[in-house]
Formats: C-alpha cells, sequence, structure tokens
C-alpha cells in the first residue's frame, strides 16, 4: 500500500498479512501508522494505491454503503472510546445490537449486562460517558467494541489508562475470545509486557514499512529497526517468553461462554 | 505569475468539490429522510434543541424588532397624515420580509452554529467514526434528525417572530404614539392576504430552514477533526447559511412577484 497525507508519506510499499484466528500486534513509534493500519482494515481510511482485504474483499474499492455489511463482522475500540455523549452506557453497549438484531429490550439489556460484567463493570449502565473515568470509558468501549461478537476485533491503545488489575482482565478477555470463539485480534500498544504475552503475531511498524514475524522469530531475527526498536530488555522478554506464557495466567479464568 | 495562476487554478477546483461534496451529501441527506428507521426520537431531541431553547430569543427579538418598527414608521407616516396605515405596513413588512430573514439570521446564530459544533465535535472524537465501525450511516443517525428539525423549527419560529413583532409595533403605535388600536388591527388585516404574503413567508423561512439544516450538518459532518478546525466550520456555517438564506430571499420574492 502508499498512503501520504499532504506531502508526509505514511506508508510507502507497505505489505502485510494477518492470519484469522490470532492475535497480532502492531508496534512502532508515534506517527508510524499504527492506528492508521486500523483504521485501513475497518475501511475508514482508503490507501492511495493498493489493496486493503479484509475476509475475501478489497475494502479500498467498495462503497460505504457496502462496507457497512463487512463492518457487521468487525469490533473497533478507538483510543478515545467514541462513545456518543448523549446516550447511556446501557444505550453505547446496546446500539449495535438495537440497529442489527431483532433482539427485545430486555434481551438487549442482559446481554449489555453480561459483557459489562465481563469488563468489570456493574450498575453504571444508566450513566453518561462524561460521568465515567478514563478506565471505565475505555472498558465500556470495549463492552461495545465485543457486543455484536465480531470476527474480527481492532483494539487501538487497549491497555492505556487502565490499572494492573483491570489490564490483566481486559488481557484474559482478549485470549479467552481469541482461544474459544475465534476472534482474529489486532492490537496497537505501549503496554508491551501484557501485548507480548498474548501476541501470535508482532508487527513493527518502521520506516514506512513492517516487519512481521512471531515475537520469538523477531526476537531472535538480526533485523536492526526491531533491535533497536526492542531495546536490550525487550529482546531479554522475548526470549524469556516461553517461560512467562507457561507460568503466566493468561487464558486462564472463567469461560469466553460466559459473554454470550 | 505562473504561481498565481496555479494558486488560483487550486482554489478553483477546490471550490468545485466543495460543491460537489455538498452536493453528494444534501443527496444522501434527502434519501435518508425516508430510510427506515425514522430517528423520530432523535429528532424530537433536536427539534426541542433548535426550536424550544430559540422561542425565548426569537420572541424577544421580535417584540424588539417590531418596537422599533412601529415607531420609526409612525413617525414617518404621520409626516404625511398617513399614520392609519401603520398596521398594513408593519404587517407586510414583516411578513414578507423582515420576519423570515431576520429570523432565518437569528436561527443561524443561535441553532446553526450549534449544531455545526455538536456534530464537529462528534467528529473531533471520532464518534461518527465509531458509528461507521457499527454500521450505521452517520448521515443518517446524526445529521438528517437535526436538518429535518431545522426545517421544520424554522417556519414555526417565523410565525413566533412575526406574531411578537406586530405585537411590539401595536405596544409602541398604540400605546405610545394614540393610534386607534382598532385601525391598526384592521389595516393589517386588509393588507397581509394569507395565500400571498404569509404562504411566501412560510415558503421562505421552510427555504431558509432547509439551506441552514444543510449547511450547519454539512460543515460539521466535513470539517477538520480538531477544535481549530470545529471553530472554523461553526464561523463558515454563520457566514455560508446566512449569505444563502439572503440570495434565495431575493430569488424566492423575484420568483414569486412582488
Amino acid at each position: 500500500m502508499q498512503l501520504a497525507f499532504g506531502h508526509r508519506p505514511v506508508y510507502d510499499g507497505l505489505e502485510c498479512r494477518m492470519r484469522k484466528g490470532e492475535i497480532h500486534l502492531l508496534l512502532g513509534g508515534s506517527g508510524t501508522g499504527k492506528s492508521t493500519l486500523l483504521r485501513m482494515i475497518g475501511g475508514l481510511q482508503r490507501p492511495d494505491s493498493g489493496i486493503v482485504r479484509v475476509a475475501g474483499h478489497d475494502l479500498a474499492g467498495l462503497r460505504e454503503r457496502d462496507l457497512g455489511e463487512i463492518r457487521k463482522g468487525i469490533g473497533m475500540l478507538f483510543q478515545n472510546g467514541a462513545l456518543l455523549d448523549s446516550m447511556t452506557v446501557l444505550e453505547n453497549v446496546g446500539l449495535p445490537l438495537r440497529e442489527h438484531t431483532k433482539q427485545s429490550r430486555v434481551e438487549i439489556e442482559e446481554r449489555v449486562s453480561s459483557v459489562l460484567s465481563a469488563v468489570g463493570l456493574d450498575d453504571v449502565q444508566s450513566l453518561l460517558p462524561r460521568e465515567l473515568s478514563g478506565g471505565m470509558l475505555r472498558r465500556v468501549a470495549f463492552a461495545r467494541a465485543i457486543v455484536m461478537e465480531p470476527e474480527i476485533l481492532l483494539c487501538d491503545e487497549p491497555f492505556s489508562g487502565l490499572d494492573p488489575l483491570n489490564v490483566t482482565r481486559i488481557e484474559d478477555l482478549l485470549v479467552r475470545l481469541n482461544k474459544e470463539l475465534g476472534l482474529t485480534v489486532v492490537v496497537t500498544s505501549h503496554h508491551m509486557a501484557s501485548s507480548l504475552r498474548m501476541a501470535d503475531q508482532m508487527i513493527l511498524m518502521r520506516d514506512r514499512i513492517c516487519v512481521s514475524g512471531t515475537p520469538e522469530e523477531l526476537a531472535g531475527g538480526d533485523d536492526e529497526g526491531v533491535i533497536e526498536f526492542l531495546g536490550e530488555d525487550g529482546r531479554s522478554f522475548l526470549a524469556r517468553l516461553h517461560e512467562i506464557r507457561d507460568h503466566g495466567n493468561v487464558g486462564d479464568g472463567s469461560s469466553a461462554g460466559d459473554l454470550r | 505569475m505562473i504561481d498565481w495562476i496555479r494558486s488560483l487554478g487550486a482554489s478553483a477546483t477546490s471550490s468545485v468539490e466543495g460543491l460537489g461534496q455538498l452536493a453528494v451529501f444534501g443527496g444522501e441527506l434527502t434519501t435518508s429522510l425516508v430510510k427506515p428507521p425514522s430517528r423520530f426520537g432523535f429528532f424530537l431531541r433536536a427539534l426541542y434543541d433548535a426550536g424550544v431553547l430559540s422561542v425565548a430569543l426569537i420572541a424577544l427579538s421580535g417584540f424588539t424588532v417590531g418596537m422599533v418598527l412601529g415607531l420609526q414608521l409612525y413617525t414617518t407616516l404621520s409626516r404625511f397624515g398617513a399614520e392609519e396605515g401603520l398596521g398594513a405596513v408593519v404587517g407586510l413588512s414583516l411578513v414578507r420580509e423582515l420576519g423570515p430573514v431576520v429570523c432565518g439570521l437569528l436561527v443561524t446564530g443561535r441553532a446553526g452554529s450549534a449544531v455545526t459544533a455538536e456534530v464537529g465535535s462528534m467528529k473531533a472524537t471520532e464518534q461518527l467514526d465509531g458509528l461507521r465501525m457499527m454500521a450505521i450511516n452517520p448521515i443518517h443517525f446524526v445529521a438528517m434528525p437535526r436538518a429535518l428539525a431545522l426545517a421544520v423549527a424554522m417556519p414555526l419560529l417565523n410565525a413566533l417572530f412575526i406574531v411578537f413583532a406586530i405585537a411590539g409595533a401595536f405596544v409602541i403605535g398604540v400605546s405610545n404614539q394614540g393610534l386607534d388600536g382598532g385601525v391598526y388591527i384592521a389595516g393589517l388585516e386588509s393588507a397581509v392576504r394569507f395565500a400571498d404574503d404569509v404562504g411566501q413567508s412560510l415558503l421562505k423561512s421552510l427555504v431558509f430552514g432547509m439551506l441552514l439544516g444543510l449547511v450547519a450538518t454539512y460543515k460539521g459532518y466535513s470539517c477538520s477533526p480538531n477544535a481549530a478546525g470545529v471553530a472554523r466550520a461553526t464561523t463558515s456555517t454563520v457566514v455560508t447559511a446566512s449569505v444563502a438564506i439572503l440570495l434565495s430571499d431575493y430569488i424566492i420574492t423575484a420568483l414569486w412577484g412582488v
């Protein structure tokens, strides 16, 4: 893909593949186009040239109304939540269900309660977004992104502003959804430890292209950009990743079926 | 010289492109009017914001405009011994021109700018993109109810403005200047014809409301997604809608026949 904002090139020959049912971690410095890549996968941003193929469809060539059908299978967590500020938490999280399903009001309320409980929020249904803390707001936005049980989940900085307990909670939830429901996840994050623990694939954005591979492959490789970005600590962390995964609690906890 | 020509060309291209985008947006806005679901709840909320919350401003402005009109016209007419014509002149000038135009400009400043600021800030905070990602068309969900509310509110507010302005002129002409109240009302009744004058007034205010709805939602929808972009879009709405109202006022008046 090629993409430029004005005279500033963002991607110049970027080529990147993400496999279904895996968790992909997008890494890179500020301004390398991580969030823009998420927006492209969601069809919100079109490349200047090239192809963005999602589930067999080239999004770059589709009209807005056709993109809508594809987006029903994609959930997206925006960096600032993007909750509708005139609606309550219940209305926000229940909005996709109200728009695209024939569920009754009671069924929608039950589903919303269930998803909010999964992200550690109870008794917030009647609150407006402005009455929530930053961490609560992100978890409500996360609940809205998964309420339709999408096949693809795009998360822009899902751990930002969360306390360690809730980082673990969201991390567990992502892994459970991935393992049990086959959810494909694409995450941008600066929360390296959590992100690397759960990632199947790492994609490092740099110099308007990307380098991808499993965490182990990237840690063991000799790409100078990767070495520079991860630093000594990062490479050491990756070297011990198997050990951390084996003894960590990622993926433990209740079943993803609880959400259904 | 080449640079000047280049910048002129770029400016012309950009203007044509902007007009094209406005036309496409207007087309989508129009088709979304008949698409289910009706968004009636959002429409009522927008009607409350644009209409009910503008009532005090419109009533007060109408009354003061009527008072000024009554005072000016009474003084001028009395020079020619024609003060009995106050009701007729006030009625015709308010119903045909001043009512729809002044009300249109007031609603532009009060409600049109608010709609642009609201839609623009929704864009800046990615709420519109959030809707797209939920497969919900933001034009149908956000812009259509607000544009429709402005188009519906404008004729109602125009009627309110005219009633209060006529009352303001009555207070000055009758209570202050000593004109007979019956003469004022009789002059008003005989001069203002429903089909011609009131019809023209309602048509104008409906067109002004539609133009304002289109401009206000488009400017918010297409603004740069940051605080400065929202501020520019809000100012642009007031300027563009005001010019559109004044131009269309002339066109409708000329086509209708004075």
